[in-house]
């Protein structure tokens, strides 16, 4: 359970940043792109959209492959799936996160009263 | 379009002020969220969550997450904003908004947490409703599991 969450949570972290939604966007509307497309396309520098095509990557919505002197980077359709889910799973997420929370509070609250 | 904000809570036998540690210190907030956090109880302060690379998660993949206090009213609320691109200040073009809100009953304290803004995640309307079609209607499921681990995991057990 915990490690579904933490998975989910680093999915939802890599596209709460607006800006790495719109490299994900331009990437999706180009098809195929390299950085230097998306760069051209984006009010960001070239360096910024490797930086974020990095972080996507490890997080397997997008995948490049060499072509020559160039990568080529491609949104992975199933993983998007994958993290639309993962956003439609926030609430549960929240579920899962306020029922730790619980079994902590309540566990502390059961040493403090053993305690005095 | 904004969404309707995502609302849960619970009720926890402990009073507000155990509920408050484990919800703003970092030595608890490690065991229920991030696996390492830099949180202060203090409107405008800023901190981070971090996800260890092979960490809790499991996942290959660390991630640090700028976090940004807003209220930090204690042993009642504590919000902050998150998902704002690391150096820039946190608005509501930018980032989500999480507001813990912690309310005193007879038998403990009733947890609320509200998260509000993210609507910006999803771009297609239609596929966001049947998400969100999706999710309530698995909603009674997973609250009945919910309760179900709750029961069986309550008393005494630590992560």
């Amino acid at each position: 359970m915990a490690v579904a969450a933490a998975e989910d949570d680093a999915l939802w972290a890599a596209f709460a940043d607006p800006t790495r939604r719109r490299v994900l966007e331009a990437l999706l509307e180009q098809g195929e792109a390299t950085t230097t497309t998306l760069a051209e396309e984006l009010p960001i520098t070239r360096q910024a959209v490797a930086k974020h095509l990095v972080v996507l990557n490890r997080v397997g919505l997008v995948a490049g492959q060499r072509r020559g002197r160039e990568v080529r980077y491609a949104v992975q359709p199933e993983r998007l799936d994958d993290a639309a889910d993962s956003m439609a799973q926030v609430a549960a997420q929240w579920d899962r996160r306020l029922t730790r929370i619980k079994r902590i509070a309540e566990s502390l609250q059961v040493d403090r009263q053993v305690d005095s | 379009m904004a969404a309707e904000p995502i609302e849960r809570e619970i009720l926890i036998d402990a009073p507000a002020e155990v509920v408050w540690s484990v919800i703003t210190e970092p030595e608890h907030i490690s065991r229920w969220f991030s696996d390492e956090a830099s949180v202060e109880q203090r409107a405008g302060a800023g901190g981070t969550l971090t996800w260890r690379p092979g960490g809790r998660g499991g996942s290959k993949a660390g991630m640090v997450v700028p976090i940004r206090v807003v209220e930090a009213e204690p042993p009642r609320r504590f919000c902050f904003r998150w998902g704002h691109p690391q150096g820039t200040a946190p608005s509501e073009q930018n980032s989500a908004l999480v507001e813990f809100i912690l309310a005193a009953e007879a038998d403990g304290t009733r947890l609320r947490v509200i998260e509000s803004g993210i609507e910006a995640v999803t771009h297609d309307e239609d596929a966001r409703a049947r998400y969100r079609q999706d999710h309530e209607q698995g909603w009674e499921r997973h609250l009945a599991e919910m309760l179900d681990y709750v029961a069986s995991s309550a008393r005494g057990e630590t992560d």
